[in-house]
Order: structure tokens, then C-alpha cells, then sequence
């Protein structure tokens, strides 16, 4: 009998410094076979750096990383990937420019030969059939032209791919947030089918729930150090919450006040290109909208269909005031990745920040540091790359430019994706706020926690509304429900 | 139910997806269709065995350019050195390849390594292309006027045979151009390392933490080029039969153009092998043969070129723009 290692991977002492700023201080962590270890902490907690290490894409200052028994000296990500380490990063790491099937391809090199196509298209659909049944994607499709949803999928399907080289470590980084509840689910049952099977994996999620539902263990991460680690049912939310050091605020009694402003001006009144019938989508001035419903089924497209509706008449729109557009895929459609901080901030008010023909400068800087301080963008200079910020801090920056410009309407494409808690509830906050003054909201989410902040919400499926639902009668059964109801 | 429903969810976004793409696909085989119909409509006769060898004798060449351009482009990066770097290897190929054929062939092997060498350079000194390829341009330039000063040599008599062949039934440049876009389709498309070459221009980052050197991939891509860039070189003396340093000037523009015009694009490893073959026979075809049929004066003939260039590469952009907004 083969007494294999029960530990699959050991971290001791990790250290690892980005220039001044020390990402990690000195990390332990172990995880077992078949064991699934959820890893929560705030942006910026270094779990994402701690990820890197583990797949051998970036290289620890000091600390020893054994795995399967062996101290890896020269660890790399061919190396990682010949042990069985297998990572799905945050940022999504397919080429758009190839197909499903060519995208496997370049994961496995013993994908070659004369018949690689299509065993790389049926390994990689065949996995797929077995995380996401009808997940609809073909192996000969472009990643270009998938949806950021079904992205995802293939992304972690590939990641549970086998050729010659066994899956021992599967790390999902935020693997969920670009899913809808649906194929989140199905998503999380598979992880947990593969642990039964002696597949370990590595979860982090910034949904608490999430991570105590389906882990074993869960170790918490802060300021590059882990800070607490148990068995699951050892911890809750509030005790999760508690070792994050973030601080739990509801702020629920905005309901009142916000119903009062019901009759203000009308902001925006659309109708999706693919709606029979007269429903329609209001929203007033100070209003908090929120568009629900399975990811990709049209509320990206009417977002950008209001936003285009600003800039020329359009016959199914009507928009009434300036707006602005938090875009939902950071990377592709969000940040000026060349750019600083204060540049990607200052870009929607270039009005405001010109100082004859020429935009200052100073008033840049201010611009940025007022938001900085205001919405605690964690860096020390708004003059960085922006690049040098986690993903959370970029996407309060990229809030900041919406609300810095002087829209009145801010579009929200499901902004919130991979954000940290502490951040979320200080955007809420930031929400709550700016609606107070006057400003409208149009939220699309696929989290069913953000939509009980909206004032109203609809529920779209095939590109159509499907629902109208107050506060009052918002319940997650009523979402999930009318998100698989035809469109009548 | 649900699944029947989810089903038909799924599909739709696809189809909607595809047309658009199938149009851009198209586009450089209307582009050249429509090319081909004004010239048979302005001079029926040209439509012929004759006149398409006659009218597509400077094709070859220059879809071989484009090919070696398009290598470079996959990875993200633009060579502006190929037009003289042709020039140089005809130079070579009239006078050494002729007169001491074994010193040619080591010579023009030695152009690839210098082909792959600048690749390299590229990677790890993470410099621009246009940058280092623009040095490179006046390097090749100048060793083309050291070799030749004045216009002269001759090609080897291999090569006069080889270009002046007569296939049955389909002319000679058709069929080049036709060998020309097969073998580089299959070997960017098909193969399974051509993957990894284009999702080094889609994606590097994803590249190289699947654990490929992206340092072979980009000195791949630029030894790919080299190669045809020197095929480009020999099918063009072979053409002219012999030399001159200033010969290949025009190609870099060419190439690049036929590159777009063939649905590629600067950036994201997006390009098309068939696609670039049949732009670079559009471009040899519009560039002059129908523009003498209009009657064109020569002097406006490049500006009319220009003009063609400008109107499809709006069409591709409408295109695609109908398809993200559907």
C-alpha cells in the first residue's frame, strides 16, 4: 500500500514584499488531501499574493514551500502545474483570441499531435457537462466572443482538467463572483464532489457564506498575516467578520425616507430591444434601481443601451439627465491600465479639471486625493500606475470617476464582482449617500444580498423584464423564481 | 421544462454572435471578389490564364511579405524592417546565391537567426517593436547598398525556372498564393504550438503561466517571419531576375495593409493566414492592373489605392460595430 503524504502543499514563513509595501509576513498554511480550505480577508489581506506563490507564478523573498513532501527550490509554473497545482486567478487568464478548445490546448501540453483539436475540445466539453450541465458552449467557440459568465465557467472547468498530469490542488480565487446563483451552485456542489474524491482545493470568496457552507477548514487572512484558522463550524459570520476586522453596519432604516422621494422627477424610462408587452423600466431622481436575473440576460445590454439613449435620442429611451457607467469587466472595459490613479479618476470630469485648453494638473491631483480620502482608496500616491492597486482599490476608483463627473445617472454593471467586504459596505454607504443628494442609481447585480438596498428592482430573462418588484415584496425566492419564468 | 427553456436561452446569443464574425470572415474574400469583378467588367480579357499571370506576377512576393508581417503581428508587434530586409535578400540572391551558392544559403540562414535574435530582443529587453524593427530597416538597407551600389545581378537560373513556371489550367501566382496561405494557415491555425503563438498575442501573461517560454514563442514568431520574408526576397528576383538595393521598399506598407485588410488586427494575436493571402492579392490587384483599366493616370494611382484601403477597413469596422451593438 502507498502511504501517500496526507499534506498536499506547506507554506512556512512566507515572505514577500512589492518594493515598500510588505504583501506578506511571514505565512503559514497547510492544506490536506481532500480537504477544501476557505481563505477570506479583505482586499489588499495578500491572499491573492499568497496564490501567486502557491502556483509558482511569483517568487516568495523568504519561507519554504513544500509540497507533496518536497521542498521546492526552483518552483515555477511549469513546476506547479506538473504536481497537480492548478489555479483559477481572479483576473481571468484565457486568450480571448482562441477557441474553447485551443484554450485547453495551451494548459496541457501533451494536447499535440495529429488529433489535438478535438481531444482537447472533448476534455475540456466533457468537464464542463460535469460542472455546468447545459452550460451552452461549444469547443470551436471564440473566448472573445463569450459571455464573462460562461468565461468563467471554462476557466474552472479547465482548471479540473486532467491529461498526464494528476489535479492534487485546485486554488479558486473569487471562482463564483462572475457567476450567476445558478451556476455558482453548481459550481460549489462539484468543488465539493471533487474533494470527496481526494482533490483538495483552496476557496476564496468574499461571500462568508459561501465559504462556511461548503468549506472544512477556513483560515482568515490580514494585512499579510493569517490571523485565525479552525474547522468551519467553528466559526459564523459575525466571528468570520470579527478576525477580518471589518465592522459589520446595517443600515436598513433608509427605507422610510427613500419611499417619500417616490414621486421626483423621471429620470430614465427604457424598454429592452426583446420586451413584448408594456412593461417597462422607471427610475426617478434618487432612486436606487436594481436589475436582477441569471448573469447575461440582457441587463448589461440595456445599461449600455440607456447610456448610448444619453448621448443621441433613442425611441425606446428616455434619459433626461448626464450619466456615467461603472463597467462591470474591469480590466477589458474599466481602467486605463497605462494610466495613474488620478488620471483614471479625473477622466469623466475633464470639464471641471481643464485649466484653459489644457487639463491641470493640480487640480487632477486634488480631484483624486479628495476621493482617495473620501472613499480610502488604499495607496500612498494618487500618481501611481493604477495597476498598482488590489482589484477592490481599482474598482473604488473606478466609482470615484462616476461620481466625481457630474452625472446625475450612475450605471452600475454588476461593480461589486471580487470587492471585499469592507469595501462593498462602504460603497453602499457611498450609495446610500449620493441617492440622499439626488443622484440615480441603476444597479445591476447578481448578488441577492445588493438588490434588498434597492428601492426597486427588475428581474430580466432573455433579454426582457420579467418582473417588477418593489422592496416590500423583494424576497431571493421571488428573484430566483421569476429568473426562470418566460417572458409573457 | 427548465431544460428545454435553458436550452433555447443558450442558443440564441451564439447565433446572434456568429453572423457578424461570419461577415468579417468573409470580407477580404468579397473585398477581392469585387476587385476582380471590376477589372472583368472594365476588360473581360483580362479574366484569363494569361492575364491573371500577367496581372498577379508581383502577388506572389508580396503575399509571402504579408505572411512573414502577419507572423509578427500575431504576437503584437509590427516589423517595419521586412520591406528592406527583402530588398537585402534579393541582393544576396542576385550576386552570392549565384555566384557562391553556399555562402548565399549560409548568408540567408544567418538572416533568420538575426530574425530571431531581434525577437529576442524584443522580449527581454521589453523594447517596441517599431522601434528596434526601424533600426533594423536602415541595418538591411545599408548592407543591400554595400552589396549592390548600383542595380544589377542576376538571379540564379533555379530560381528564373521556379517563377516562370507554367502549371496547366491555373495560373502560376493562383497557385503559389493558394500553396502560400495553406502552409501558413495549417501552421498558425491547425497545429498545436500555432495556438500557443497566437495566444501569446491574445493573452501573454495566461501563456506563461501555463508554463510556455515566451521567449520561443516571440523568437518563433520573428524566425517565421524571417523565413518568409527571405521567400518573399527569392520570389521577387525571380520576378525582376535581377537586383536592386531599393527593390523591396514599398513591401512594409503592403505587407502591413494586407495583414488588416485580410481581418487581422494590430493587437490580440486576431489575424488570418487566408485572410492576408487574399488581402495581398486584392492589394497587388487594385494597386495597379485595375487601376489602368479605370484609366487612371499613374500619378493618382496611389492615392486611389489609399482610397480602397480606406473604404473596406470602414466596412470591417461597421461590421463589427453592428455586432456588438445587436
Amino acid at each position: 500500500m502507498v502511504v501517500a503524504s496526507p499534506v498536499v502543499v506547506e507554506l512556512e514563513d512566507v515572505e514577500k514584499h512589492f518594493g515598500a509595501v510588505r504583501a506578506l509576513g511571514g505565512v503559514d498554511l497547510r492544506v490536506e488531501k481532500g480537504e477544501c480550505l476557505g481563505l477570506v480577508g479583505h482586499n489588499g489581506a495578500g491572499k491573492s499574493t499568497l496564490m501567486h506563490i502557491l502556483a509558482g507564478t511569483s517568487v516568495p523573498d523568504r519561507g519554504r514551500v513544500v509540497l507533496s513532501g518536497d521542498e521546492q527550490k526552483r518552483y515555477s509554473p511549469s513546476q506547479a502545474k506538473k504536481l497537480g497545482v492548478r489555479c483559477v486567478f481572479q483576473e481571468l487568464s484565457l486568450c480571448s483570441n482562441l477557441t474553447v478548445a485551443e484554450n485547453a490546448r495551451v494548459f496541457h501540453s501533451a494536447l499535440r499531435g495529429f488529433n489535438w483539436r478535438r481531444k482537447a475540445g472533448t476534455l475540456i466539453i466533457d468537464k464542463l457537462d460535469d460542472i455546468f450541465p447545459g452550460h451552452g458552449i461549444d469547443a470551436s467557440d471564440l473566448v472573445q466572443d463569450l459571455a464573462i459568465g460562461r468565461r468563467q465557467m471554462v476557466e474552472v472547468a479547465r482548471a479540473f482538467t486532467a491529461t498526464d498530469e494528476p489535479v492534487r490542488l485546485v486554488i479558486l480565487d473569487e471562482p463564483t463572483s462572475s457567476l450567476d446563483a445558478h451556476t455558482a451552485g453548481q459550481l460549489l456542489s462539484y468543488m465539493r464532489r471533487a474533494v470527496e474524491k481526494g482533490i483538495s482545493c483552496i476557496f476564496i470568496s468574499h461571500l462568508l457564506g459561501e465559504v462556511l457552507q461548503n468549506c472544512d477548514r477556513v483560515v482568515v487572512m490580514r494585512d499579510g498575516k493569517t490571523v485565525a484558522a479552525d474547522r468551519a463550524k467553528a466559526f459564523d459570520r459575525a466571528k468570520l467578520m470579527n478576525a477580518m476586522g471589518g465592522q459589520e453596519q446595517q443600515s436598513e432604516a433608509r427605507a422610510e425616507e427613500r419611499l417619500a422621494r417616490g414621486q421626483s422627477p423621471l429620470r430614465v424610462r427604457a424598454r429592452p430591444k426583446r420586451q413584448m408587452g408594456i412593461a417597462e423600466l422607471v427610475a426617478r431622481e434618487g432612486q436606487v434601481i436594481g436589475l436582477a436575473g441569471l448573469a447575461g440576460h440582457g441587463q448589461t445590454d440595456l445599461l449600455l443601451g440607456i447610456f448610448s439613449g444619453a448621448m443621441r435620442a433613442r425611441p425606446d429611451i428616455e434619459v433626461t439627465a448626464t450619466v456615467a457607467l461603472v463597467a462591470g469587466d474591469r480590466q477589458a472595459d474599466g481602467i486605463f491600465p497605462h494610466w495613474s490613479i488620478s488620471e483614471n479618476i479625473g477622466v469623466c470630469s475633464l470639464g471641471k479639471l481643464r485649466h484653459g485648453l489644457l487639463i491641470s494638473p493640480l487640480r487632477e491631483m486634488t480631484l483624486a486625493n479628495f476621493w482617495r480620502d473620501k472613499i480610502r482608496i488604499r495607496t500612498p500616491d494618487v500618481r501611481n500606475n493604477i495597476l498598482s492597486l488590489s482589484g477592490g482599490n481599482q474598482q473604488k476608483a473606478l466609482f470615484a470617476r462616476a461620481l466625481a463627473s457630474d452625472a446625475r445617472i450612475v450605471l452600475m454593471d454588476d461593480p461589486m464582482r471580487g470587492v471585499d467586504v469592507a469595501t462593498k459596505l462602504e460603497v453602499y454607504e457611498l450609495i446610500g449617500e449620493e441617492a440622499k443628494a439626488g443622484r440615480t442609481f441603476l444597479w445591476y447585480t447578481t448578488e441577492t444580498d445588493e438588490l434588498s438596498k434597492c428601492d426597486h428592482v427588475y428581474v430580466f430573462r432573455n433579454g426582457a423584464i420579467v418582473a417588477d418588484l418593489t422592496r416590500d415584496e423583494l424576497t431571493e425566492e421571488r428573484v430566483i423564481q421569476s429568473s426562470f419564468t418566460e417572458p409573457s | 421544462m427548465t431544460v428545454v427553456t435553458t436550452g433555447a436561452m443558450q442558443l440564441k446569443p451564439r447565433a446572434m454572435g456568429r453572423l457578424p464574425r461570419l461577415l468579417r470572415t468573409l470580407l477580404p474574400g468579397l473585398s477581392l471578389a469585387l476587385v476582380l469583378a471590376a477589372i472583368a467588367a472594365l476588360n473581360p480579357r483580362a479574366i484569363s490564364y494569361f492575364g491573371f499571370t500577367l496581372m498577379l506576377n508581383l502577388a506572389v512576393p508580396i503575399a509571402l511579405a504579408t505572411i512573414a508581417q502577419m507572423f509578427v503581428i500575431t504576437g503584437n508587434d509590427l516589423d517595419l524592417s521586412i520591406g528592406a530586409f527583402v530588398g537585402f535578400v534579393g541582393c544576396v540572391t542576385a550576386t552570392y546565391l549565384r555566384d557562391a551558392p553556399l555562402f548565399g544559403i549560409i548568408l540567408l540562414f544567418g538572416c533568420l537567426a538575426i530574425y530571431a535574435a531581434v525577437g529576442a530582443l524584443i522580449h527581454l529587453r521589453n523594447l517596441p517593436s517599431i522601434v528596434v524593427t526601424l533600426g533594423m530597416s536602415f541595418v538591411w538597407q545599408g548592407l543591400s547598398i554595400l552589396l549592390l551600389p548600383k542595380p544589377g545581378g542576376r538571379a540564379p537560373d533555379w530560381l528564373l525556372a521556379i517563377m516562370g513556371h507554367k502549371p496547366p489550367l491555373i495560373p502560376f501566382p493562383v497557385l503559389a498564393a493558394l500553396i502560400v496561405a495553406a502552409i501558413a494557415h495549417f501552421g498558425l491555425m491547425r497545429t498545436s504550438y500555432g495556438a500557443i503563438l497566437r495566444g501569446s498575442g491574445g493573452n501573454a501573461i495566461a501563456i506563461s503561466r501555463a508554463g510556455w517560454s515566451l521567449l520561443k514563442a516571440k523568437m518563433a514568431l520573428f524566425a517565421l517571419a524571417g523565413l518568409f520574408g527571405v521567400l518573399s526576397g527569392l520570389a521577387l528576383i525571380g520576378i525582376t531576375t535581377s537586383a536592386d538595393a531599393n527593390i523591396g521598399n514599398g513591401y512594409t506598407l503592403l505587407s502591413i495593409a494586407g495583414v488588416i485588410l485580410g481581418g487581422g488586427e494590430f493587437v490580440g494575436g486576431r489575424i488570418s493566414p487566408i485572410g492576408a493571402v487574399i488581402g495581398a492579392l486584392t492589394l497587388a490587384l487594385a494597386a495597379s492592373p485595375l487601376l489602368t483599366f479605370m484609366h487612371i493616370p499613374p500619378d493618382w494611382q496611389v492615392a486611389a489605392n489609399g482610397a480602397i484601403l480606406i473604404v473596406v477597413l470602414a466596412a470591417r469596422v461597421l461590421i463589427s460595430r453592428a455586432g456588438t451593438e445587436r
